[in-house]
C-alpha cells in the first residue's frame, strides 16, 4: 500500500466507556482519571446518560463499561444499567467494590448487568489499603467479590501492578482464585496523568518486569480454563508500541462525567484539541465528523517512520497521549517504538526507576503538588 | 469459577455461558459474541459452528452437521472445530452443559 486515503471510512465503534462520575472513595496514585477532576455539580443527569446509551447502541456500540471514579456513587446506576440492557448493550461494571451491598447487586443484576470488574490493589491488605488511600478498603473488596458471585455474575479481578506490588504477584493470583474470579487482569501501570506524576514510585525495574512476565506465562498455562489471565505489559520496556485503543477514533469512545466525548480516557491531556460534548451534538455526528476524532484517525496524520511502516495499520502509530507526555508533541511517533526518534526518552525514565521512590502523590480534587523532578515537560 | 478445565471431546455437549451473548448485530449486519472482557466478531465458518451450539447437540453431532453442509470429511471438520470449541471453553464463552461424555 502506498499513500493513505484522504478520507477514512469510519467503522462503528465497539465499546463505550461511560465515566459516570469522578467521585471515588479511593485515591489510587495511578488513577486513569485526569488531574483536574469533575465535581458532582458538573455531572450529566440521568436523562442525558439514557440518551447517550440509546445513541451509542444505534451507532453500533456493543459493550458499555460503567466506570468512574466509582460508578456506585451514582444512585441512578441500576436505572442506567437497565436502560443499556434494553438498548441491547452488554453492560460491564468497573468498580472498587466500595458501596456495593446485597440490595445494590441484586438491583444491578435484575437490571441486566452482565459482568463485574473489581479492582484489587494488592494481595496484602495493608499495602492494598495504602495504595487505595482508604483504611479497610481491602475488606470491602472481599465482601464485594462474594456479593458478585452470589448474584451469579461473572467476576474479573483487575490488579494494576508496579514496583511496589509485583513481588506479590503469586499471592495476587491466589487471592483472585479464592475470591472466585473467572478472570484476572494484570495490568502494568500506564504512565499518564496521576501515574506519570508517580512514575518514580511505580515504574518497575527490567528484572522485576521479566520475572513477572515469565511468572504470568507459567500461571496462564497452569490455570488454563480455570482462571483466564489477561496481561497488559508496560510500554516503557516495549520495542513496539501498543495499538492504543485499537487506533484513534476507530473502536472506542469515552464519555466523561460532564459529557465530553473522547477517543480515549487520557485524551484531554492533549493540547490544541477541542473535544465535543454530548450536550451539543449527537454521538453519531461526533463519531463520524468531529475534527478531534478525525485528527489522528487512520494513517494520513502519521510522521515517518510510521507513515511508511508495514505495521502502521497494526499499531496505528501507538499512543498519542504517551507521545505528548514524553515529547511534548502529540503527533510524533510513540517513543515506545524502538524505531521512534525519541525512543531514548524511555531509557531516561527507566534510569529514574533505579533510584526508587516510595511515597505517592494521591489522587484528589485538589491538584497534587508539583511533579517530581525528572518528569518530562508538557 | 470452575475448579478444573473442561476438555472438549466428541461427546461433550456445549452451550453458551450464562453471560455470553451470541447475537446478530443489525448495525454491522453480522453475528457477534459478547462476553466478559471479550468481544468476538466470528467469521462465516465460526458462525456456522456457533449456530449449532444449542446445549443439546454434542461436538460429534456438530461436526456431522457441518460435514453434511460443506460436503467435507468429518475428520477434516473435526480438526478445525474441536480446537475452536476448546478455545471458546477456555475463554469461558462456552461451557460444558453436563451432557454425556464428560
Amino acid at each position: 500500500m502506498s499513500a493513505a486515503p484522504a478520507t477514512v471510512a469510519v467503522e462503528p465503534p465497539l465499546a463505550l466507556l461511560a465515566e459516570l462520575t469522578h467521585r471515588c472513595p479511593l485515591r489510587c496514585p495511578y488513577c486513569s482519571n485526569p488531574l483536574a477532576l469533575e465535581r458532582a455539580s458538573a455531572e450529566l443527569d440521568t436523562a442525558t446518560w439514557q440518551r447517550v446509551l440509546r445513541e451509542a447502541a444505534a451507532l453500533g456500540v456493543l459493550q458499555v463499561h460503567f466506570s468512574g471514579g466509582e460508578p456506585l456513587v451514582r444512585r441512578d446506576l441500576a436505572s442506567l444499567v437497565g436502560h443499556a440492557a434494553e438498548a441491547g448493550l452488554y453492560g460491564n461494571l468497573i468498580t472498587s467494590g466500595i458501596g456495593l451491598d446485597a440490595d445494590r447487586i441484586t438491583a444491578l443484576a435484575a437490571a441486566g448487568l452482565e459482568h463485574v470488574q473489581l479492582s484489587l490493589q494488592d494481595s496484602d491488605p495493608d499495602q492494598g489499603d495504602r495504595v487505595a488511600g482508604l483504611a479497610g478498603a481491602q475488606a470491602h473488596k472481599r465482601r464485594a467479590a462474594d456479593l458478585v458471585r452470589k448474584a451469579g455474575l461473572p467476576l474479573t479481578v483487575n490488579t494494576v501492578v508496579h514496583r511496589q506490588n509485583l513481588e506479590r504477584l503469586g499471592a495476587i493470583v491466589a487471592l483472585a482464585l479464592t475470591l472466585g474470579a473467572d478472570r484476572l487482569e494484570i495490568a502494568h501501570v500506564q504512565y499518564y496523568g496521576w501515574a506519570l506524576r508517580n512514575r518514580r514510585a511505580l515504574l518497575p525495574s527490567r528484572a522485576q518486569l521479566d520475572r513477572a512476565t515469565a511468572f504470568v506465562e507459567a500461571e496462564r498455562a497452569r490455570l488454563k480454563g480455570v482462571l483466564a489471565i489477561d496481561y497488559v505489559v508496560p510500554d516503557y520496556y516495549a520495542r513496539r508500541p501498543k495499538a492504543c485503543m485499537g487506533g484513534w477514533g476507530r473502536r472506542f469512545l469515552n464519555v466523561t462525567p460532564a459529557g465530553k466525548v473522547l477517543p480515549c480516557h487520557a485524551a484531554e491531556t492533549l493540547p490544541g484539541l477541542r473535544f465535543p460534548n454530548v450536550l451539543e451534538a449527537s454521538l453519531a455526528w461526533i463519531w463520524q465528523a468531529d475534527p478531534a476524532f478525525e485528527r489522528f484517525r487512520g494513517t494520513a496524520w502519521m510522521p515517518e517512520p510510521c507513515r511508511s511502516c508495514e505495521r502502521r495499520e497494526i499499531d496505528w502509530g501507538g499512543c498519542r497521549c504517551q507521545a505528548f507526555a514524553l515529547t511534548g508533541d502529540a503527533a510524533r511517533t510513540d517513543p515506545a517504538c524502538a524505531l521512534a526518534p525519541d525512543h531514548g526518552l524511555l531509557a531516561l525514565a527507566r534510569g529514574e526507576a533505579a533510584e526508587a521512590a516510595r511515597d505517592f502523590f494521591y489522587r484528589g480534587f485538589t491538584v497534587a503538588p508539583a511533579a517530581p523532578a525528572g518528569e518530562p515537560g508538557g | 469459577m470452575s475448579a478444573a478445565r473442561s476438555r472438549v471431546a466428541g461427546g461433550t455437549v456445549l452451550r453458551f455461558a450464562p453471560h455470553a451473548r451470541f447475537r446478530f448485530d443489525a448495525v454491522r449486519q453480522a453475528w457477534v459474541v459478547l462476553a466478559p472482557e471479550r468481544l468476538l466478531l466470528p467469521d462465516e465458518q465460526a458462525v456456522a459452528v456457533l449456530r449449532l451450539v444449542d446445549g443439546a447437540r454434542d461436538a460429534d453431532a456438530i461436526v456431522d452437521a457441518l460435514s453434511r453442509e460443506y460436503e467435507a470429511p468429518p475428520a477434516a471438520i473435526a480438526a478445525d472445530v474441536l480446537p475452536m470449541l476448546q478455545d471458546l471453553v477456555d475463554k469461558k464463552v462456552l461451557v460444558d452443559s453436563g451432557g454425556p461424555g464428560i
